[in-house]
């Protein structure tokens, strides 16, 4: 090899061709892995706006060759200075469609698909179709949404290992002005997002009362025309925060508002910012932290190096901080835990399932109120529920389950001792007994 | 991390007999954790809870509270909570139904709670907010004023405001504004 011109891949061929002392396990270096990396390997990457442009240009520079991007929005003009895979023509057009094409007209022999929608709009098995997925969000929302699917895929062994070949690794990214975060999420080994939700702080929201009878700031003024003005003024229909109109006659609202109070400081970006929660986006952090993330979704598909462990966060407000922290999991996680293996027969009644959680050694649960997929099988409480779910309580648990051989469901309800009682929600792995689908495996353990 | 071998394998096996996944319907967190608090209501007598959308839609749903002491005593006040996917990190939306003249709540059924704005924690639930309700009729304040008027009234003289309180109960007019009996 040492004959051919510099190639392209020079400096991931240091990476991908040599052996290590700080490798991962499974890595096995060669030309042979270096070619399976990009015929191979499918990435996806959710958001095509600042860190999603940075991404698409990371990732396809370090050689991965199918990649597809999805993301709902268009491009707007102030998006320029940043996005820099669009121009002031594009503005208007889809920014997947846009992000895709700049990247492939400059890299060669990479092929990028965009998908111009909601990532709701896609069916969970789409997200299935991929390697790993990187996320280049701003809402915590989206980020909990892919999360879950990504963990919905997430099948354990009897033995509560996780299989391999269900893990759908992420590597989120995020940014907020000159701070932010890379992290990899490999679900059933390091936590998930759903584990560590509660360390986002709350957003800030002032009392109604204030806007409606004291406001001292400019974004109180704001505030007030957004959530009480609008109603008194358009009732019924609701506020659009993309839709130029109602953001123009909430500025103006706002700017009367700031007269009468004697405020100064409104303007039409500050409303901007106050009513969609915008913090402004800056290019170098961007850049910085999908870096970082383009990096760690290239250890986790080549085993190159150990990955990120787990959460790494940057700060560059007053010179350079950066750190990295190991979040741990929640064992008990809805969204990423292995839950409780239950073995049931087909006839079992919900009733009967319900008071074998009583039972169960694991569990002793009771007072259980069960749901399956957005179905409320039976509820416990309020009265008004439980009567309108009593019915189910005579049904098999397997037809009010779809007659799947196995599915998860998550059940509340009471357990301990007498003097302490607490309540509890839990997930389970409930399988049916000699269901077609059901392998040697899976049968196994609950014998 | 991935082994690629098994990822090629997996590949082929996919496309040999392609076994398309079963259709699911996704249940966010959000969801399973209200699920957990509407089990464990614990309301007063005063409180009722009902779903418009029936028994699978725990996240949009109503609560009417018919006060049985204060001025509001024997009216029937109606409030639609909305809760978000990433309950409890965000509160839910409550709203008053109901028009009710009410220092702490607006004609446009906007209420003043700190526990639904800058007071929300993911530790609280929604019978807290319930109870919190509750407690806006049995003892409104003139603090957070969300209808000026009536606060100034509870302020300066409250039997003034507890006859407007009674007046509007019983359908009628307050100013230029007319309110629905609601006894």
């Amino acid at each position: 090899m040492a004959d051919t011109a510099p190639s392209r891949s020079r400096d991931l061929d240091k990476l991908l061709l040599r052996a290590g002392n700080l490798v991962g396990p499974t890595f096995e270096p060669g030309a042979e892995l270096r070619d399976d990396l990009q015929e191979y390997a499918r990435i996806l990457v959710v958001g095509a706006g600042g860190l999603g442009c940075e991404l698409l240009k990371d990732l396809a520079l370090s050689g991965f060759k199918n990649l597809e991007v999805i993301d709902m929005d268009r491009i707007e003009v102030s998006n320029l200075n940043r996005q820099f895979l669009f121009r002031m023509e594009d503005v208007g057009k889809p920014k997947a469609e846009v992000a895709a094409k700049r990247v492939m007209e400059r890299v060669s022999g990479v092929n990028i698909v965009p998908h111009f929608c909601r990532i709701e709009d896609k069916d969970i098995s789409f997200y299935n179709d991929f390697n790993i997925i990187v996320l280049g969000l701003d809402s915590i929302e989206a980020r909990s949404y892919i999360n879950a699917v990504a963990c919905s895929f997430l099948e354990y062994e009897t033995d509560d290992k996780p299989r391999e070949e269900t893990i759908k690794p992420m590597v989120d990214g995020g940014t907020e002005g000159f701070k932010g975060h890379a992290r990899v999420i490999i679900p059933g080994v390091t936590p998930c997002f759903e584990c560590t939700i509660w360390l986002f702080p709350p957003q800030v929201k002032f009392p109604l009362c204030t806007l409606a009878e004291t406001p001292r700031t400019a974004a109180h003024c704001i505030e007030y025309a957004h959530l009480i003005k609008w109603d008194e003024v358009h009732s019924g229909k609701s506020f659009d925060p993309d839709d130029p109109e109602h953001m123009q006659w909430v500025y103006s609202e706002a700017v009367k508002r700031a007269e009468l109070f004697g405020i100064p400081g409104v303007t039409y970006s500050l409303t901007q910012g106050v009513v969609k929660n915008i913090i402004p986006a800056i290019a170098s952090t961007n850049a910085i932290i999908s870096a970082a993330c383009a990096l760690e979704t290239l250890k986790i598909a080549s085993g190159c190096s150990k990955t990120l462990s787990n959460y790494l966060t940057y700060n560059g407000v007053a010179g350079l901080h950066i750190k990295v922290t190991e979040f741990v999991k929640d064992k008990d996680c809805l969204v990423c835990g292995p839950g409780v293996l239950i073995e049931l027969d087909t006839l079992v009644t919900l009733e009967k399932f319900i008071n074998l959680l009583e039972e169960h050694p694991k569990l002793q649960l009771a007072k259980a109120s069960v749901t399956y997929r957005g179905k409320n099988l039976y509820m416990q409480a309020p009265p008004v529920l439980e009567e309108m779910t009593r019915s189910n309580l005579s049904l098999p648990l397997y037809d009010l389950m779809d007659k799947v051989a196995k599915d998860i469901l998550h059940v509340t309800g009471v357990t301990g001792q007498s003097d302490k009682k607490t309540s509890c929600l839990r997930k389970l792995r409930v399988v049916f007994r000699g269901v077609d689908g059901v392998t040697d495996m899976d049968m196994a353990g609950g014998a | 991390m991935i082994r690629l071998f098994k990822v090629k394998e997996k590949q082929k096996e996919d496309a040999e007999n392609n076994t398309g996944g079963t259709p699911v319907k996704k249940q966010c967190a959000g969801e399973l954790r209200l699920h957990k608090d509407i089990t464990e209501l614990n309301l007063p007598e005063a409180c009722k809870i009902s779903f418009p959308n029936g028994q699978d839609d725990l996240m949009n749903f109503e609560v009417s509270i018919k006060p049985d002491e204060g001025y509001y005593q024997n009216g029937t006040f109606v409030f639609s909570f909305e809760v978000p996917p990433i309950y409890p990190h965000d509160a839910p939306k409550v709203k008053c139904k109901t028009k009710v003249y009410h220092p702490n709540i607006d004609l446009e059924g906007n209420v003043c709670l700190n526990v639904l704005r800058e007071d929300w924690k993911p530790v609280l639930n929604i019978n807290t907010i319930i109870y919190g309700l509750y407690h806006l009729f049995t003892e409104p304040n003139h603090e957070d004023p969300l209808n000026h008027d009536a606060a100034e009234l509870l302020r300066d003289s409250p039997a003034c405001l507890e006859t407007n309180v009674r007046m509007a109960l019983q359908g009628g007019y307050i100013g230029d504004e007319y309110f629905e009996p609601v006894m």
